[in-house]
């Protein structure tokens, strides 16, 4: 059963997040990197970390992603048109160093994969809220504070540069 | 059952779409947005490990590295619309900003 869900689900991602580079439409490959996310939560979900899941959902499906759509509506950017149309040099370069990032990846993965435990007896309790909060307002407290520190200094940046006056040049 | 090689196996292969999006794409935005597709995948490298070795530590990270896609993302996105009212565009072969 988990087998079938995890299928479904990974195919979802990886469908999503191909239809999101490929598309040419800003605004459907928005769409399709929430339709990504929402099926990562669900991966989530069979990993036993319920409360990353609806941080998931809440903080990138839900925040960021509408932040980006506001973005991608108010500047009412054109499609990419000559996207994919016709062949040239740089896609194949693009496409073979991806492969070779893809085979390192894999590479390391299998000298570390055979020496690592099955799932293990303590997920039952291991995810839920309580058991996150316990670790991050314990060992992680300093960190967690100056995550604080961190999002009030994007904000300030944020508003900074947004309210900055430009003089529109014509030169780029 | 599903081990811990095919969750490792799906991050690795949203990551590498990540890569081939960031280098294909030539708007701001959907480059931003495969940064995003590539920190999600770590995170479930992240999620997957502290599953499998029963250890919330990986979860925490991956509650960090949230906060820190948060700040990253409203920095970078308040960056291309300023970009965009300099230059009205945001396509990146055309904004030669820092080029020397």
């Amino acid at each position: 059963m988990i087998v079938y869900f995890f299928i479904m689900l990974a195919v979802l991602a990886i469908g999503s997040a191909l239809a999101m580079v490929i598309n040419k439409n800003v605004v459907n490959s928005a769409l399709f990197l929430v339709l990504n996310m929402v099926s990562l939560a669900g991966i989530f979900l069979i990993l036993n970390a319920q409360f990353l899941a609806v941080i998931q959902i809440l903080v990138y499906a839900g925040a960021i992603m509408v932040l980006f759509l506001f973005v991608i509506m108010l500047l009412n950017v054109e499609d990419e048109e000559k996207l994919f149309d016709k062949f040239r040099v740089k896609y194949l370069l693009t496409f073979l160093l991806a492969m070779v990032v893809m085979g390192q990846i894999f590479y390391s993965l299998a000298g570390v994969t055979d020496m690592l435990p099955q799932i293990s007896e303590q997920m039952a309790t291991i995810g839920t809220v309580e058991a996150v909060g316990d670790v991050l307002y314990t060992d992680y407290l300093l960190p967690f504070e100056l995550t604080a520190v961190l999002l009030t200094a994007a904000v300030v940046g944020a508003l900074m540069i947004a309210q900055h006056k430009i003089k529109r040049t014509d030169e780029i | 059952m599903v081990g811990i090689d095919w969750f490792l196996g799906l991050s690795a292969i949203m990551f590498t779409i990540g890569i081939i999006g960031v280098l294909v794409r030539r708007n701001a935005i959907v480059i931003f947005m495969c940064v995003e597709l590539m920190l999600n995948a770590v995170n479930l490298s992240l999620v997957s490990f502290a599953s499998h070795h029963g250890n919330i530590d990986g979860q925490v990270l991956v509650f960090f590295a949230l906060a820190v896609a948060a700040a990253e993302a409203v920095v970078g996105l308040a960056i291309i619309i300023a970009i965009f009212r300099n230059n009205l565009t945001v396509d990146v072969g055309k904004i030669n900003l820092l080029r020397w």
